[in-house]
């Protein structure tokens, strides 16, 4: 066995849940191997990670790794890793969404969990789509593509996830593809590393869903598109308005400090008593 | 049947009358040892609309914690008094501070501008409240004057004790004042109904 | 005149939940400001910092429920209060509580409604709200107080049973109640039953943490404690992990249900009141259970035979008690601030010849004692 496969199975729960629901191709299982190594280079030990997750297909990577795991409702992840944290600050609170589930039904407790910099690592897996149920839109379908809810095409504009994070606050905003693996390894580390709300963007893809429908070919062309487009947020100050127009900028975008939620409720806390 | 006083404190959003409620049953509940609930009820106005709070005493457990047919009503304005002296006990007192209340409905009411006394003698009309609470104490024996001075220092921002103090003895004058203005004609009254 | 202990209170409904939360052990508090429940998120952002715990305001209430969801798992007793909007709004995540089985308490201030209804005025039409209102088959323990000793002493129950039966509780108060001050005596050193969730004792690799027990409720491990298992809203088998097997989905449903009903006796708080020679009983919860005692007495004082059932639980249905009264009674009389949704439960467990009357208030005022005294004469 290699290296990086034994290092996996290291975390992995062996009792029952295999095979995954996964569709063979998908970067969710690449995106699953970067946290894990990332979570390994990092330290941590297994009964001290909570991993959390919606709903979707990345609500069901929790169930395979042999850490504290939560499988929560639609959306409301960060709300159940805010108890968590705040309950408990000693454990690290790492929360896996999708783009719907973390900017559609969960948007708004995205933005108030980055607003308030609950210490807590985000990991994102953005294919624009809804993949579980069938291959909606969602509110990264990029305008002018179809789904099988936009099946004209899509008129909506979509939210860049970054962007959004940097915007209400969080403190760390990195972008990756499952393309670019390595990258991918060294961005996590860096996001679960950080203190305070902290948020990775991973561009994945649904071929059998979203590429289908646009005709965007196999996982392996979808990837060769990442490949493609993406350019690195050092090589992109480089680059014209007009270069990056159809790119994407992956590495770190913010990172900043602010007073982290359970560290200044110490503070509250201590007045507290002292009113008391 | 054990014994039960209900009580009545109304007028407008903003006259303190939700912290009347809640002095006076502490004074009754926790200073002079009774059974007491206060309720209240208002709008979503913080100012101006309607406002009430009941305290209902009793020696024994209080079943309804509302008042049902007043034994003491307290009317801080015109409306109040107007929509709420029916619901007096033939033996009920009914208190109006006269600064708003200019027409009264039954003849045995007590008549005490709490407003003008805590605007012109005390110069803070804010605590009207605390002079009507004086006056209730002296007009009733539902609580003691020790009780509700307690009470009332108890609940009261700190640096203001004085001035409530002078409040509840205010109002406490102007009851004695009243009560004995008012004594001839209830009596006079008493004897109207018994023929 | 007494002296002032620091024992004897004048408090609110609401801030009586807050002692009781406190001293059951609630430690975490999440919650979104809703009249008339508002004094509860007010005072534990006051109380909760002082003994360690934590208070949060949430974006809303959805948010609120998976806090205390996320707390609870992390080992903290934990809490949220709220109005009916905000019921409504926790009871995505309140289903996640039952299927997870995870222990937290809900107050439910009930206002008028529907919809944002009557903000300041009482009602007790959340019954059926809180016992259907998340999705799917499901068991819930719903408790009513109608005292303010009673919002101090069942807030403790409820967060036993919650720890006990590994389930959320609701405690439906309504606006009379949560807001009306009485004088309560607390005692620190009362010598009060504190139920602490039961934790494995197994080594982590023998624990199985949904596991049949004889009383239907499995140890929990927290979070952190070293047994790394898995939590999910997905109907799953003892591992935890999700399951489409038909035999392992039964007996999981048939086990939540279990560990209600076969605790009933234990779940089931009410007081008889002059109900045992009465001809007529009048059956009633909450502020309303006040004004059916008073009208019971005020009746005996006339001559009837009257008594009254006041029902502290409201969910699962006292059945038994309910029983008892509609056999020895020739008229029951269930006066409710909603259009009737305890009086159909009455109703349908009705076997006998008794007739059962109902009085529905919907104008946001508490029913009165001569309104139910009204309803005897008119009715006997």
């Amino acid at each position: 066995m290699a290296e990086v496969t034994k290092l996996i199975h290291k975390y992995l729960r062996h009792d029952k849940k295999f095979p995954h629901v996964w569709c063979p191709g998908c970067g969710i299982g690449i995106m699953l191997g970067s946290l894990i190594r990332a979570i390994d280079e990092c330290g941590y030990n297994k009964d001290e990670i909570v991993l959390v997750s919606g709903i979707g297909c990345t609500g069901r990577m929790p169930v395979y790794v042999d850490f504290n795991t939560l499988h929560t409702t639609h959306g409301r992840a960060l709300t159940f890793a805010t108890g968590i944290k705040l309950a408990n600050p000693a454990l690290k609170v790492i929360v896996v969404m999708g783009d719907g589930d973390a900017v559609a039904i969960g948007g708004n407790h995205f933005i108030h969990a980055a607003r308030r910099n609950v210490d807590i690592s985000t990991v994102i897996l953005n294919n624009s789509v809804y993949g579980m149920t069938g291959g909606q839109y969602s509110p990264t379908t990029p305008y002018g593509m179809k789904t099988t809810t936009s099946p004209y095409s899509n008129v909506e504009q979509s939210f860049n996830i970054s962007e959004l994070a940097v915007a209400a606050g969080a403190v760390f905003v990195a972008r990756g593809t499952v393309y670019h693996a390595k990258m991918l390894d060294g961005l996590m580390e860096m996001t679960f590393k950080k203190k305070g709300f902290s948020v990775i963007e991973v561009i994945g893809h649904c071929h059998t869903q979203y590429g289908k429908l646009n005709r965007m070919g196999s996982a392996v062309e979808m990837m060769k598109w990442q490949k493609e487009h993406a350019v690195t947020v050092e090589k992109a100050t480089q680059m014209k308005d007009d270069e990056l127009k159809d790119k994407f900028r992956i590495g770190v975008l913010v990172d900043k400090e602010l007073p982290v939620f359970h560290e200044e409720y110490e503070k509250i806390r201590r007045w507290a008593k002292e009113a008391k | 049947m054990s014994f039960r006083y209900d009580i009545r404190l109304s007028g407008s959003g903003g006259q303190g009358l939700i912290l009347m409620g809640i002095i006076l049953a502490e004074a009754i509940g926790i200073y002079d040892g009774k059974f007491v609930s206060q309720t209240q009820s208002y709008g979503p106005e913080a100012r101006g609309g309607s406002s009430k709070a009941e305290v209902v005493l009793s020696d024994t457990e209080i079943d309804y914690p509302k008042a049902m047919s007043l034994d003491l009503l307290l009317a801080m304005n015109q409306k109040s008094c107007d929509d709420y002296y029916m619901d007096l006990k033939n033996d009920g007192i009914l208190i109006v501070d006269s600064t708003f209340v200019n027409q009264v409905p039954i003849q045995k009411a007590f008549r005490i501008p709490f407003t003008r006394i805590a605007r012109e003698n005390l110069k803070r009309e804010m605590v009207a409240n605390i002079v009507a609470l004086g006056a209730i104490a002296k007009l009733t024996t539902i609580v003691t004057p020790k009780a509700i001075e307690a009470a009332v220092m108890a609940r009261v921002p700190k640096g203001t004790e004085k001035l409530n103090r002078d409040a509840l003895k205010a109002g406490m004058n102007a009851a004695m004042k009243a009560q004995k203005a008012s004594v001839p004609q209830m009596l006079s009254e008493r004897v109207d109904e018994d023929t | 005149m007494k002296k002032k202990t620091k024992k004897e209170l004048l408090l609110q409904g609401n801030e009586a939940i807050v002692e009781g939360a406190l001293r059951a052990g609630c430690r975490f508090f999440a919650g979104y400001p809703i009249t008339p429940a508002t004094e509860i998120s007010e005072l534990l952002s006051v109380r909760l910092p002082q003994v360690d715990g934590t208070f949060i305001q949430m974006e809303d209430e959805i948010a609120s429920m998976g806090a205390i969801i996320g707390a609870s798992l992390a080992g903290a007793k934990s809490m949220t209060a709220t109005s009916g909007p905000g019921f409504s709004l926790m009871q995505e995540n309140l289903g996640y509580a039952v299927i997870a089985e995870v222990p937290c308490v809900i107050v439910d201030a009930m206002r008028g409604g529907p919809s944002t209804g009557l903000p300041t005025f009482p009602s007790q039409s959340d019954v059926m709200q809180a016992r259907w209102g998340t999705h799917g088959d499901h068991p819930i323990i719903v408790l009513c107080p109608s005292t303010v000793r009673e919002c101090y002493d069942i807030t403790i129950r409820a967060f036993n049973m919650a720890e006990k039966f590994r389930t959320p509780v609701i405690i439906l108060v309504d606006e009379v109640v949560a807001h009306m001050r009485e004088k309560i005596s607390i005692d620190e050193d009362e010598d009060i039953e504190i139920f602490n969730r039961v934790k494995p004792t197994v080594p982590p690799e023998w624990y199985i943490p949904y596991e049949d027990t004889p009383r239907g409720v499995p140890a929990m491990a927290n979070f952190g404690d070293g047994y790394r298992y898995h939590v999910t809203g997905l109907t799953h088998d003892i591992r935890g992990f999700p399951t489409s097997r038909p035999d392992e989905i039964d007996p999981f449903i048939r086990r939540l249900f279990r560990k209600i009903s076969q605790h009933f006796a234990e779940l089931h708080m009410g007081e008889f009141f002059e109900t045992d020679d009465a001809e007529i009983t009048i059956i009633a919860y909450g502020c309303v259970a006040r004004s059916a005692k008073r009208a019971a007495r005020d009746a005996r004082e006339r001559g009837l035979k009257v008594g009254a059932l006041k029902l502290n639980t409201i969910w699962p249905f006292m059945r038994t008690p309910v029983e008892k009264v509609l056999q020895t009674s020739k008229i029951i009389i269930v006066p409710e601030m909603n259009m009737g949704q305890i009086s159909r439960e009455v109703k349908r467990v009705n076997k006998t010849d008794a007739k059962v009357f109902t009085i529905n208030k919907v104008d946001g005022t508490i029913i009165t004692p001569e309104e139910i005294l009204r309803k005897i004469k008119e009715v006997r």
